[in-house]
């Protein structure tokens, strides 16, 4: 007889099997999530090799921990918590003698500067193969300074509450929401360049 | 209530996009784009930004990567369950 597939199983009880100590629903979990983790690991440390081993550590340790895991919040935003306090543990021992935070003093000073106003086609992805999008959209992300990056990864590429991202990162809620709104500017201002209407059209709504 | 400035507008557009806003402010913020083609711009933009970017699955994760990751928690695991009763 086979096994039954895990992969329709809902995550509670994923993670209620691996508690007992059964290998099969942790790798399930591990499959799941693992390119998302390293995802959020390489914009933390903007370094390859330095993910590899935040990804590791982190489900090693979620593995080892997974008794503490309270079923409170989902089980991504437990060890999304993991991999950010490793991949800080990472940058802090590469600045051996600066101490990195998510937390750190950004600026918050002004507003993102305005500067590209100009209305995109209706179907920008229209003009762009799915690769050169995906190489855009990319790049844009990568620009943006990490404690912005982080907050829209989570918020808005996978979809996390404002909530759930600040506790995921460590952060207040006021500040998730501060980030988000300049991650956002940011992005929205470099997308401009790639996806605004061509010629002399740019408000030929109005 | 005074108008709203560009500034106040920003400032406010991302919880606009999110829906979170009290009514009385969504109208100040709608009423503003009525009036500011640049804010409609920005707000209309802002909005495809978020669009674009929401459920991109990440790459898959390259392969030797995920197979030294898999090799260390089996390593882990087995050790584990040599423990249990």
């Amino acid at each position: 007889m086979t096994a039954p597939s895990l992969t329709a199983i809902d995550e509670t009880s994923l993670v209620a099997q691996a508690r007992d100590g059964d290998a099969r629903p942790f790798s399930e979990l591990v499959r799941r999530y693992e390119g998302k983790i390293f995802r959020l690991a390489q914009h933390v440390t903007q370094n390859r090799e330095d993910a590899e081993d935040v990804l590791q550590e982190t489900f090693m340790k979620a593995y080892e921990h997974l008794d503490q895991f309270q079923g409170n919040s989902k089980f991504y935003t437990w060890i999304v918590r993991i991999a950010v306090n490793q991949a800080l543990m990472k940058l802090r021992r590469r600045k051996t003698d600066k101490s990195v935070s998510l937390d750190e003093a950004i600026d918050t000073g002004e507003d993102t500067v305005v500067r590209e106003i100009a209305a995109w086609d209706e179907d920008p992805e229209e003009r762009y193969t799915r690769e050169e999008l995906g190489a855009i959209l990319d790049t844009a992300v990568q620009s943006l300074d990490p404690p912005y990056r982080s907050v829209f990864v989570l918020r808005d590429v996978d979809e996390l509450s404002t909530e759930e991202t600040a506790e995921a990162l460590g952060l207040s809620v006021p500040a998730v929401k501060s980030r988000l709104l300049r991650a956002r500017l940011q992005l929205r201002e470099k997308l401009t360049r790639y996806f605004k209407r061509k010629g002399g059209d740019a408000f030929a709504y109005m | 209530m005074p108008l709203l400035t560009c500034k106040d507008f920003l400032t406010e557009l991302s919880e606009y996009l999110d829906d979170s806003l009290d009514a009385e402010i969504k109208a100040k913020l709608d009423e503003h784009m009525s009036e500011c083609p640049n804010c409609w711009v920005i707000a209309d933009t802002t909005k495809k930004t978020v669009r674009i970017y929401k459920g991109m699955e990440p790459h898959p994760i390259p392969s030797d990567v995920e197979a030294r990751l898999m090799a260390a928690l089996e390593k882990k695991m087995a050790a584990k369950q040599r423990l249990s009763p």
